[in-house]
């Protein structure tokens, strides 16, 4: 076994995740419908919030995955600044749009259970707020990808945007939450909580978690592998209009 | 740099449009305004700290693309380069030309605006200091916006897109010491996070700007 970085090798990486991706898709199938079908029709409802509390198996997991897609685009920006490996920077390119589908997710799913309980559809609420302003910084990570032609200084660009954007996201977070009182109620999951939901809700919620995150792998393995040969093409077509 | 600095701001006061466009735009925001939300003085100069920080904001986005584009067009960007001057240090001065062109008119002008949407007296001090420490920030963020989309053939709505989101913090902190100042609330921690956001961005978004400026001249 080598370092990771063998990993940084296209061809080595197409080859491992080709063998995984199977595995990871399957595994995400079974725990999302697991966990889903766990969640809508065997968990008994909510004395309060009636039906409406099964949203939250699409809610919470989407909403952890949007924050945690960006997470690991910072941490695939540093690696190309730091190693200029090419698969990081197609795994941050490629982490994007999926990023910004959970933060849509999060967004809508929210949305539809906020209006019979909150009875609003929108409110300003810091947590809402600051998932609009991710999904904004997404746009413009994705923008700034597509509109820069030569691929090393698209990668160069877009992970100084990333650094950045972390540090303004984090910050915009702390500034909504100083501007308004919020209606949202406190982070349903921590470690350091005795429990967090009750336990019928807490296990199919965890499975339901599992599932989002082997999606999020899954997909992102599909689309980095996908980003690497749409690269080799160009390259094998510029070649032969060359020659 | 001194000499980089008067040659920033002669061409921005000969070459025309930069320096008036963006009083002229600022202008244009609040006289719309009212025009959109009614004339009832009530209601204006309820919202008036928040119009003024929002129309600060967008004139002085309206201007950032400028920053860069005529000196990257004309190839003086290239030799700046290859001066003695350190990267970071012209984009210091890049952001400081742009502050004085725009950003410092802008806070002139706003107690003038301020009378048109009915601004409350009170609100007059603290929506001054208010904008003359936000808008600082303002120029620093958006010339590394600048910075990343000089090479861009269509770069001016990629930058609004990229630029406003980093805008978010410095406007909520701005407005909300306006807010705060008009309704006779204590203004020392908006006044405190938005120094901090303003020294902050002056002190670390140069060597991001400067990074992502020699990227895009490589």
């Amino acid at each position: 076994m080598g370092s990771i970085w063998e990993y940084a090798n296209p061809r080595k990486f197409i080859a491992t995740t080709d063998k995984l991706l199977p595995w990871v898709s399957a595994l995400a199938v079974v725990a999302l419908a697991g966990g889903l079908i766990w969640g809508f029709f065997f968990t008994p409802e909510d004395y309060r919030q009636g039906a409406t509390v099964k949203i939250i198996y699409l809610h919470v997991p989407a909403a952890l995955m949007a924050i945690n897609a960006w997470m690991m685009m910072l941490v695939a920006s540093l690696i190309w600044i730091v190693r200029r490996h090419h698969v990081s920077a197609l795994a941050a390119r490629a982490a994007a749009p999926i990023g910004a589908t959970m933060t849509v997710i999060a967004l809508i799913t929210g949305a539809i259970w906020g209006q019979p309980m909150w009875g609003t559809w929108w409110e300003w609420d810091p947590r809402l707020t600051s998932f609009l302003i991710l999904f904004l910084f997404y746009l413009g990570y994705m923008a700034l990808w597509a509109a820069v032609e030569d691929d090393d200084t698209a990668a160069d660009l877009t992970s100084v945007l990333c650094l950045v954007g972390s540090v303004f996201a984090i910050l915009s977070r702390y500034a909504v939450n100083f501007w308004n009182q919020g209606l949202h109620q406190g982070a349903s999951l921590s470690l350091d909580k005795q429990e967090n939901v009750a336990d019928v809700f807490y296990y199919p919620l965890l499975v339901s978690i599992a599932g989002f995150v082997l999606l999020f792998v899954a997909l992102v393995f599909l689309r980095t592998q996908t980003e690497i040969r749409a690269r080799r093409t160009r390259a094998l077509l510029a070649r032969e209009r060359v020659s | 740099m001194i000499a980089l600095l008067i040659r920033d701001l002669r061409l921005a006061v000969r070459a025309g449009g930069g320096f008036g466009l963006g009083l002229a735009f600022f202008l244009i925001v609040v006289v719309l305004v009212p025009f959109g939300v009614g004339p009832n003085s009530g209601l204006l100069s309820k919202i008036a700290p928040g119009i003024l920080w929002v129309g600060a904001l967008l004139a002085c986005l309206l201007s950032l693309d400028r920053i860069f584009a005529l000196d990257w067009e004309d190839g003086s960007l290239d030799l700046l380069a290859t001066a003695p001057l350190p990267m970071e240090a012209i984009v210091s001065i890049k952001a400081l030309a742009h502050w004085l062109t725009t950003g410092l008119p802008l806070v002139l002008a706003a107690p003038v605006f301020g009378l048109l949407l009915s601004l409350p007296e009170a609100g007059y001090q603290p929506l001054l200091i208010s904008l003359l420490l936000g808008t600082p920030a303002l120029s620093v963020i958006g010339t590394f916006g600048a910075a990343l989309t000089v090479g861009l053939k269509r770069g001016g709505l990629l930058l609004s897109l990229l630029v406003l989101p980093l805008y978010v913090p410095t406007l909520i902190f701005g407005a909300e010491m306006a807010r705060r100042g008009i309704e006779g609330l204590e203004t020392t921690t908006p006044l405190m996070m938005l120094a901090g956001i303003t020294c902050g961005a002056i002190a670390l978004l140069p060597f991001a700007s400067a990074a992502v400026l020699r990227v895009n001249l490589r």
